[in-house]
């Protein structure tokens, strides 16, 4: 089977600092990958590539068996690659709704790109996105802002479900969270291989990652210097390597 | 009941809105009863369209999270520009045209050095005031020019409506807020300038074109401040290079109170035309209060600490109703 998404010899350099160095990956579609690693070892880097913010300086990244030019977020997305980042990636501004649809929005008519939003449409299928997640908000109209940290992984979690991307990569998701919110998201991570999602979750926190990953792989200066099946290791194992 | 509450208190402009209301009574009194005249009425409503247009412009701008300063000289380049084409003998469309277009080209100007730079547009917009400024003083020459009798200034400036109540150029101004705000609350290119200013690292990560979306801004900020120029000017009847001094803070001014945060990613079409309501009512009002005119300053000075302490009071509180809805 094709994996759904493969990475040949990457390199990448940040002004001089060779901070990817020949990557290969291969992840088969549905499973979900746990990168672990110390600060600076790439982990980062490594996921800016895949979700477009940066550009690989040689290598290929190969998405369901084709290369892939990965020149901005909005190309990993089509391709169905969302990031959901540690800071969460939501406007705490705006709505649930709103920032369910940020940037693909429903439209009832328009010109060049821009016209009306469905707002029917937004509420109503926002409600469903945040449910089919075991979400419980009380309405798609409330702010963002309002909501706790674990929340809102969990809508961004709900956003990337509702547009049917088949990659979801966490960055740090269970950063700056409660011990509560944080088994929420875990919780979340696990729900994803019911739906068949393929999902990259990145986390110092070898135990979280234990927690809801079926493969562990870990990462340092630049290098994979571990890649085993959660079942054939334990994490004692793996805090050693690093 | 209390999620209504809830609801209106979290509306940024309802501070600057109970605010007017309030003045309207107080100074409804003091000035027995010449304050809600259609006499007065009419004075502040026909001056209305010219600062409103500005505080729309600029209020957009902010909430996409930038600033313009330059808006009070592009005020008076915009409306010299169209005025000396047409003293060359240029038909008043095209001239008004070339204006306009002068206008969009400082805001793109203004967008485009700011984010070229990455410069605070605070700086790129303070420089364009003095050299937009400076443009329309040379431009004129010394003297501003002299406007063909025939022009359409009907369309701006004649009083219609029952008694005469409001000029034409109220009807444009309720066009563009009414354009501005459904450009805000019901397109997707609102949505992306209210994420744009709200959560600049997020909106980018989904894709948003931040950089169109700012520059856009900019270009509708400067458009509004040129169209508002050339409004006052047709009132006056003559371009003067002086006018639209000092605009920039009252806009700046009314998109704060109507409840815009400075921050971006906060505020409403309808907030930016309340804060300018109340900077034209206080204006108004304290002259009918017969008090010294020097008091203005004071007053709006006030206004803009107290709007924004208001509002974020009100905000808070809100917060809090949820709580106890919850529990």
């Amino acid at each position: 089977m094709t994996p759904i998404i493969e990475c040949r010899g990457l390199h990448k350099w940040y002004s001089g600092v060779h901070a990817l160095k020949d990557i290969s990956l291969s992840v088969p579609s549905g499973q979900v990958v746990g990168l672990v690693g110390d600060n600076g070892a790439g982990k980062s880097t490594l996921i800016k590539l895949l979700s477009g913010v940066h550009q690989q300086d040689s290598g290929d990244i190969l998405i369901e068996g084709k290369v892939a030019k990965l020149n901005s977020p909005k190309d990993a997305m089509r391709l169905g690659i969302e990031t959901i980042y540690q800071t969460s990636s939501m406007v705490p501004t705006m709505t649930i709704a709103r920032n369910l649809f940020l940037g693909r929005e429903p439209i009832r008519f328009g010109i060049g790109g821009i016209g009306f939003l469905d707002q029917a449409r937004m509420r109503e299928e926002s409600v469903q996105a945040i449910a089919d997640v075991d979400l419980h908000l009380r309405s798609p109209d409330a702010l963002v802002g309002e909501l706790s940290g674990g929340q809102r992984q969990g809508v961004a979690i709900a956003r990337a479900m509702h547009f049917k991307s088949k990659v979801l990569v966490l960055d740090e998701p269970t950063n700056h969270l409660s011990v509560k919110e944080t088994n929420k998201v875990i919780g979340f991570v696990r729900g994803l291989k019911a739906q068949g999602v393929t999902g990259i979750f990145i986390s110092h926190n070898i135990q979280h990652v234990f927690q809801c990953c079926d493969r562990i792989v870990g990462m340092a200066r630049g290098e994979i210097v571990f890649d085993k099946p959660v079942d054939a290791t334990n994490i004692d194992e793996v805090i050693e390597v690093l | 009941m209390k999620r209504l509450l809830k609801v209106y208190m979290e509306k940024p402009e309802l501070a600057a809105g109970m605010l007017l209301i309030l003045l309207a009574i107080v100074f409804q009194f003091r000035s027995n009863g010449f304050f809600l005249s259609p006499d007065n009425l009419r004075g502040v409503l026909g001056l209305i369209p010219e600062t409103g247009m500005v505080a729309i412009g600029v209020t957009l701008l902010m909430i996409s999270g930038e600033f313009d300063l330059s808006v009070g000289s592009v005020f008076a380049l915009m409306p010299m520009v169209a005025g000396k084409l047409m003293e060359g003998e240029m038909a008043f469309l095209p001239a008004v045209l070339i204006g306009l277009a002068v206008a969009a080209g400082i805001g793109l100007l203004n967008g485009l050095i700011t984010l070229r730079f990455g410069i605070p547009s605070f700086i790129t917009t303070l420089g364009m005031l003095f050299i937009a400024r400076s443009l329309t003083v040379v431009i004129s020459g010394g003297f501003p020019p002299l406007l063909p009798d025939e022009l359409p200034t009907w369309l701006f400036t004649q009083f219609i409506g029952p008694g005469g109540l409001v000029r034409v150029s109220f009807l444009w101004f309720v066009l563009v807020a009414v354009m501005a705000s459904a450009l805000l609350s019901l397109t997707n290119f609102g949505n992306w300038v209210k994420s744009t200013g709200g959560f600049l690292e997020a909106a980018a990560s989904l894709g948003i074109p931040v950089r169109s979306v700012k520059v856009s801004c900019f270009v509708i900020s400067s458009l509004l401040a040129g169209f508002a120029g050339l409004i006052q000017v047709l009132r006056l009847g003559s371009p003067l290079p002086s006018i639209g001094e000092g605009l920039e803070l009252q806009a700046v001014a009314a998109a704060v109170i109507g409840g815009t945060a400075l921050t971006g990613g906060v505020g409403t079409v309808l907030g930016a035309i309340i804060g300018a309501l109340l900077i034209r009512v206080i204006d108004n009002g304290l002259v009918l209060s017969q008090v010294d005119g020097n008091w203005f300053k004071f007053a709006i000075g006030s206004l803009t600490i107290l709007a924004v302490i208001g509002n974020s009071w009100l905000r808070r509180t809100a917060r809090k109703i949820r709580v106890e809805v919850k529990a």
